[in-house]
């Protein structure tokens, strides 16, 4: 077992949903791993990539490699980042200067799920009220990364915690990043179905492991009035089973 | 950005009937393609041997060609081969003038389709008859195929049912599923009597043996190919396969794939024309190999894998964007995923480009593609000849799409990125004025509430909780 790790927080974690990272980054410090968060860090380069603008997400993506140099595990709270910097960046980089050093970090990211489940395989005691949860596992963690099981694992070591998926689970949520802007309609569309099949399960949250989806998902319940919480997955953990004393 | 492909969207959107029934019709596919491959071992080392002929297929694909003109015309066969849709008409044209014939048979094909066919020979004043059932149901409403396995997906039951009404008011009315195909039986086969040609189209073409496999339901393909005097076959170029044994393991890939079927109804095996003792069979059959843009994508060593495509359409099945939009909404011959990957490659970025961007890349088409076709990667691919400004590319229409406010943003994004220090400092001010964030993002905000930027960035709260910044 990794006595320290690194951990990428992602940039819409970062900007937008830092109690998530936050929550990720103290259960890895409960479970007894020494976490380091570089300042270093910006973005995958995601957005520029899956939008053909290779160029600039290669600039985005080096400073990522030079901001891990060590050679410790990566941790990512996000099945789509995680999926970028694991399976993209060897692609990414491939025939450049970089190609052996994207191939060597990429060998190191872990999806934090995976990492909780499969590395550190904690033990999770929660002090919660009985609970139904919706699940959304994205569409990297089912098919780029193949963690959604790790998902499932986790959230089932939590004893009081009901877990459901939502009619058609494993269809796309409609973000896709650029995609929700640049195909709007179509994207609405399928986050309006995505979240018709989560109000039909009754659940008082919605839990998933990427941001991307939960932004989506959320502000579409949301815009609808009522439907359950919406969080990321380390921030429902760590509510759970975390007693401020 | 209001192109022909955004306002069919917001028209395919709105159209809540036609959507009913393709996720009606999506989701019994889905299903019956999952319990057809009940063993998931089974299922990715079948996939495993389809992708690696198909692959061979394409690596050697002008060889296998010139393999199969020369078995071909071995057997009888005469072999034309056309650059374009229009050399391919033509050619068909002429054959028809040749053999006197003022009608054809056609059995589905959707090269036909992407030849214009039927509207070139109906300019000519020949009529061109479909016979498979779902082709008789559009061609009757004056539409394309929505879905290339089901070209009438899009269509129930009633609305069917009110089609023949108005067709073939002579008949008895039908109502009931049994009722409309026995009267399109008894209609077709009053078509059938006395045409002196068929056309059909091809599922796979063995270079080896010179035979033509083609799979059906319906029992009209075999119809179309035995009955006339003269059969055509039409088919892409990258439908050839090396040897006769492959063909088992992509047959039972392509109906399993698409329609759940262990094997189709009828499996077509032509080898020629009818031999001397034999009863029946055309006196002439003619292959057509179109190429129409795809010895263009075989020169490109990645965007290649497009060509290994069996068109079995599983990709459209598992599709999130084709089940809201169905295949009218894309334009063209080919829609769903695997169109957003052929077509922009076919008619060139600057007019398809936009089909590649119609994706969240979500990966269900590649997890269901029976021949293992990376399409998000190939659309991820097709994004970047979008907008590339490298200079040299076999893509056609590549760079066309690329703006000047796009790309401006672009990279003004990726050195902030590239610059932490500039990007903490941005992402300071912007918690800092989060105040000042407009709750409206259209088009975002059109449907959702906006996100909220946080006070203090993760690399704040980080640093303020005590985790170090290095090793």
């Amino acid at each position: 077992m990794p006595d320290t790790v690194y951990f990428f927080g992602t940039c819409l974690i970062d900007t937008l949903f830092p109690r998530a990272g936050l929550a990720a980054m103290q259960l890895l410090r409960r479970a007894g791993v020494r976490v380091i968060f570089p300042q270093g860090q910006t973005c995958c380069g995601q957005p520029a990539y899956n939008s053909g603008y290779r160029d600039e997400a290669r600039a985005v993506a080096r400073a990522q490699l030079d901001a891990f140099p060590a050679d410790l595990p990566v941790v990512v709270p996000s099945a789509s980042c995680a999926g970028m910097l694991r399976v993209q960046y060897p692609l990414l980089f491939a025939d450049t200067a970089d190609a052996a050093r994207a191939e060597a970090f990429a060998g190191r990211v872990v999806e934090l799920a995976d990492f909780l489940v499969r590395v550190l395989d904690v033990r999770l005691i929660d002090l919660g009220p009985p609970i139904r949860v919706a699940v959304h596992n994205s569409c990297s963690a089912r098919r780029e990364l193949g963690v959604a099981d790790a998902t499932m694992d986790l959230l089932g070591r939590l004893a009081r915690v009901e877990l459901v998926e939502p009619e058609r689970a494993a269809e796309c949520c409609g973000f896709g990043g650029a995609f929700s802007v640049k195909q709007p309609e179509i994207s609405a569309a399928m986050a309006g179905d995505k979240a018709r099949a989560i109000l039909a399960t009754g659940a008082a949250v919605l839990v998933g492991q990427d941001c991307g989806c939960l932004m989506n998902l959320g502000g579409t319940l949301a815009r609808q009035g009522g439907g359950p919480l919406v969080r990321h997955l380390a921030e429902f953990i760590w509510e759970r089973t975390h007693r401020d004393d | 950005m209001t192109t022909e492909f955004r306002l069919a969207i917001g028209a395919a959107l709105r159209q809540d009937r036609v959507r009913g029934n393709i996720r009606r019709a999506m989701d019994g596919l889905v299903t019956k393609r999952r319990e057809a491959f009940p063993d998931p071992q089974e299922r990715e080392s079948l996939r495993d041997e389809g992708a690696a002929i198909r692959a061979e297929s394409v690596a050697r694909l002008p060889e296998l060609l010139e393999e199969l003109e020369r078995t071909c015309t071995g057997n009888g066969i005469q072999v034309h081969w056309a650059e374009t849709g229009a050399d391919a008409n033509q050619i068909v044209l002429g054959i028809l003038r040749a053999a006197g014939a003022n009608a054809i048979l056609k059995g589905k094909s959707m090269v036909s389709e992407e030849m214009g066919l039927n509207e070139f020979l109906q300019r000519q004043g020949i009529e061109a008859l479909e016979t498979d059932l779902g082709e008789i149901i559009i061609q009757l409403a004056h539409e394309a195929p929505s879905h290339i396995i089901a070209p009438a997906i899009h269509k129930d039951r009633a609305e069917v049912a009110a089609l023949f009404r108005k067709h073939f008011p002579d008949q008895p009315p039908a109502q009931q599923i049994e009722e409309l195909t026995a009267l399109a039986r008894t209609v077709m086969r009053e078509r059938f009597r006395g045409m002196t040609a068929g056309l059909s189209g091809v599922n796979f073409a063995v270079a080896e043996t010179g035979t033509l496999c083609l799979v059906e339901n319906e029992g009209n393909g075999r119809l179309c190919t035995t009955l006339p005097d003269v059969h055509i076959a039409v088919m892409g170029i990258e439908k050839v396969v090396a040897r006769l044994d492959q063909v088992p393991t992509l047959l039972t890939l392509l109906t399993r794939s698409a329609t759940g079927q262990p094997i189709t109804t009828y499996v077509n095996m032509i080898s020629g024309p009818r031999r001397a003792g034999e009863k029946d069979g055309p006196t002439a059959v003619h292959l057509i190999l179109l190429d129409n843009g795809r010895s263009r994508i075989h020169a490109d060593p990645e965007l290649s894998a497009t060509l290994r495509c069996i068109r079995c359409a599983a990709c459209m099945n598992h599709c999130p964007v084709y089940a809201r939009l169905g295949g009218h909404a894309y334009g063209t011959v080919y829609p769903g995923p695997i169109g957003s990957i052929l077509e922009p490659q076919l008619q060139g970025l600057a007019v398809r480009g936009e089909m590649a961007e119609a994706s969240s890349l979500c990966g269900a088409c590649a997890e269901v593609c029976p021949v293992r076709i990376p399409i998000p990667r190939l659309l991820n691919r097709l994004r970047y000849e979008a907008v590339s400004t490298r200079a040299a590319s076999p893509t056609l229409g590549h760079g066309s799409r690329r703006l000047v406010v796009q790309s401006g943003i672009w990279r003004l994004w990726s050195w902030t990125c590239a610059h932490p220090r500039a990007y903490r400092a941005l992402t300071r001010l912007l918690g800092l004025l989060r105040r000042l964030q407009p709750t409206r993002l259209p088009p975002w905000t059109d449907t959702r509430e906006a996100p909220r930027l946080a006070p203090e960035s993760l690399h704040r709260q980080a640093r303020a909780a005590g985790f170090s910044d290095r090793a």
